[in-house]
């Protein structure tokens, strides 16, 4: 399959900000993803051809990196933090409970994350690289909903802007 | 008790918290790219001077002299890069996430500043991935600055060129070590390289290269405004000038607060961070980011100085977090998850660090959860010791970076400060085992 006209051309801009293309390949992936909505297969060896690396070489690197979703994960990414500003502020308990409301349902996808950087408002959660917090169960549910609703207009799992200045 | 901040770098965002990040307001209220033209009337080596007689220290934890580091590259050899590094992962520090939200062109202005200073034509800033809002923010402002000559080619006709790139990460803790960023920006896992060489001979694609923290860049555009001098009569001993710190855990008002260097933690957290919340007694505290050893109220009245940490506490201030557990934490819940953290975020390039810190990790999962030995705390000193070999700060290391001996800086306080209520709790543990087995045979 490989990269489309405007695929190509929208690579060739990202890669010629560097000195070398290699450098390309974390904003190349983001790219993949928010085209096909996860990292799958096609998208790392798409993102191989075009930097002339093997597909290995980039799914290595992919593989390190936790934004990156190598599975599909629905539309949004609900990222809540448990280390230990957010540990001792509920942060365990908020993942748990949004985890179980969200287990069945294939269009969110929760993970319990590392330090978001947020913790002077524990338990901080992150909705598509949104910041929010503090968060009860109850108020986060509500965040989450909105988000699907469009109330919120979200990123795109990347954190690419959902469109204009927000 | 009154206890008051200097704002330098926080000053224009707090004095206007709506629009700060944009240009218009920047310009307008902030002088933002104005002191470009008093450091484009200095030679290069004059700003490196001026830099070093601020005294002014890297700000992302190693606290290494910001002019000393520059004035390190090798005369002659070009190309040369400045990698800026927004890649902040230490748990409870938030002072980065901050300034790029909210004051964007003072990023901007400040690499400017050192890309000149350092004759780099070439910039990259590596923003944190998760930091949507702030990369967007910068990117803005990167824009802005290009359209109006600030950055591109012949900036306001002196000759000197300069391209800067925002680069975004994708969640990784270890893209924050100077050479694991340049991994990173390389394209590759984001695994840290054994120095020498040092970033300043070899650095990104092997030439000479600058790495400096965000807060650490955002400070330079008021040294060139007001001078070395300045700066460097601010702050303590040879802390010099202000830092942001992140105030977080049981306290009234977590938040950033920059306050100058030599002002005791008691008046940072108590003064300004309105104390321990709920009217609760303070257990212990995080002073420098997870990395760092803790310390107890009794050391309270210790002056927030980077030497006087290292000297005298036995700890760092290293990323400027501080964060408060009150009388209700359990040390080792805490310590677990710290372990738990470092385990994840193990690049697994060195031996003692990859097996070590999961290894930490479980010890401590058992002893938390009631299935400790006696003898727990010491198999963690023991094994610990072929990371960190001598467990005493400043730490030594097997490891080629500092990730290494984080991993046992929690476990050192527990040592340290809770001993015996641990082993105490450990015995206990093992002997409810030991009857509840008796009783059920």
């Amino acid at each position: 399959m490989g990269f489309s006209t405007t695929d190509r051309r929208r690579a060739e801009a990202i890669a010629a900000k560097y000195p070398q293309a290699r450098s390309a390949t974390l904003p190349l992936l983001f790219y993949v993803q928010d085209r096909d909505g996860w990292v799958s297969p096609q998208g790392i060896e798409d993102v191989a051809e075009f930097l002339k690396l093997t597909p290995a070489q980039v799914l290595g690197t992919c593989s390190f990196y936790t934004m990156f979703k190598t599975e599909p994960v629905g539309a949004l990414v609900v990222s809540v933090c448990t280390n230990v500003a957010c540990l001792v502020q509920g942060g365990p308990e908020l993942h748990e409970q949004l985890r179980r409301r969200y287990a069945e349902d294939d269009s969110v996808f929760v993970e319990e994350v590392e330090c978001l950087a947020h913790c002077d408002r524990a338990p901080a959660l992150q909705v598509n690289y949104d910041f929010h917090g503090p968060h009860t169960t109850d108020s986060a549910v509500d965040l989450v909903e909105q988000y699907r609703s469009g109330a919120i207009p979200a990123r795109t799992i990347s954190g690419t802007a959902a469109g204009g200045d927000r | 008790m009154t206890a008051t901040e200097t704002r330098i770098v926080s000053k224009f965002l707090r004095d206007r918290p709506d629009d700060s990040w944009t240009y218009e307001a920047a310009r307008a209220y902030n002088g933002a790219y104005t002191r470009l033209e008093q450091a484009f009337a200095m030679a290069p080596e004059q700003i490196v001077e001026e830099v070093q007689k601020s005294g002014l220290r890297g700000k992302g934890g190693a606290g290494f002299g910001t002019g000393q580091k520059w004035s390190f590259l090798p005369k002659g050899v070009f190309p040369r890069y400045l990698c800026i590094n927004g890649d902040e992962g230490e748990p409870c520090t938030f002072k980065d996430h901050m300034l790029v939200e909210r004051d964007p062109h003072q990023i901007v202005e400040g690499a400017i500043i050192t890309a000149y200073a350092i004759q780099a034509n070439h910039a990259f800033i590596y923003l944190r991935g998760e930091f949507a809002l702030g990369g967007e923010r910068l990117a803005q402002a990167i824009d802005d600055a290009y359209r109006n000559g600030f950055l591109g080619k012949n900036i306001g006709g002196t000759g000197f060129d300069l391209e800067l790139v925002l680069h975004r990460g994708a969640g990784c803790y270890i893209a924050g070590d100077e050479t694991g960023l340049l991994s990173s920006l390389e394209g590759e896992r984001a695994m840290p390289r054994i120095k020498p060489p040092f970033p300043a001979a070899q650095g990104l694609y092997a030439a000479p290269t600058v790495v400096n923290n965000l807060e650490t860049i955002s400070t330079i555009p008021h040294i060139i405004a007001n001078g070395g001098e300045w700066y460097a009569s601010m702050g303590v001993n040879r802390s010099t000038g202000t830092r942001l710190f992140s105030v977080s855990g049981h306290v009234e008002r977590p938040g950033n607060y920059e306050i100058e260097l030599g002002m005791t933690f008691r008046e940072l957290i108590e003064g300004l961070a309105g104390g321990v919340r709920d009217g609760k007694q303070m257990k212990f505290f995080i002073p420098g980011g997870a990395s760092a050893p803790w310390l107890l109220p009794e050391h309270l009245d210790s002056p927030l100085d980077l030497d006087f940490a290292g000297a005298e506490l036995r700890t760092m201030l290293g990323s400027g977090a501080i964060t408060i557990f009150d009388e209700t934490t359990d040390p080792l819940l805490v310590s677990w998850r710290l372990a738990k953290f470092y385990a994840h975020e193990s690049c697994g390039k060195c031996t003692p660090c990859r097996e070590g810190s999961s290894w930490i990790e479980k010890v401590l999962y058992r002893m938390v959860k009631g299935q400790g030995r006696p003898e727990d705390l010491d198999l963690l000193l023991s094994f610990g010791s072929t990371i960190v070999p001598g467990l005493n700060a400043p730490f030594a290391q097997t490891t080629i970076c500092a990730l290494g001996p984080s991993t046992m800086s929690h476990v050192v306080s527990l040592d340290r400060w809770f001993r015996d209520e641990i082993v105490e709790r450990l015995t206990h543990d093992a002997d409810l085992r030991r009857r509840l087995e008796v009783t059920s045979a």
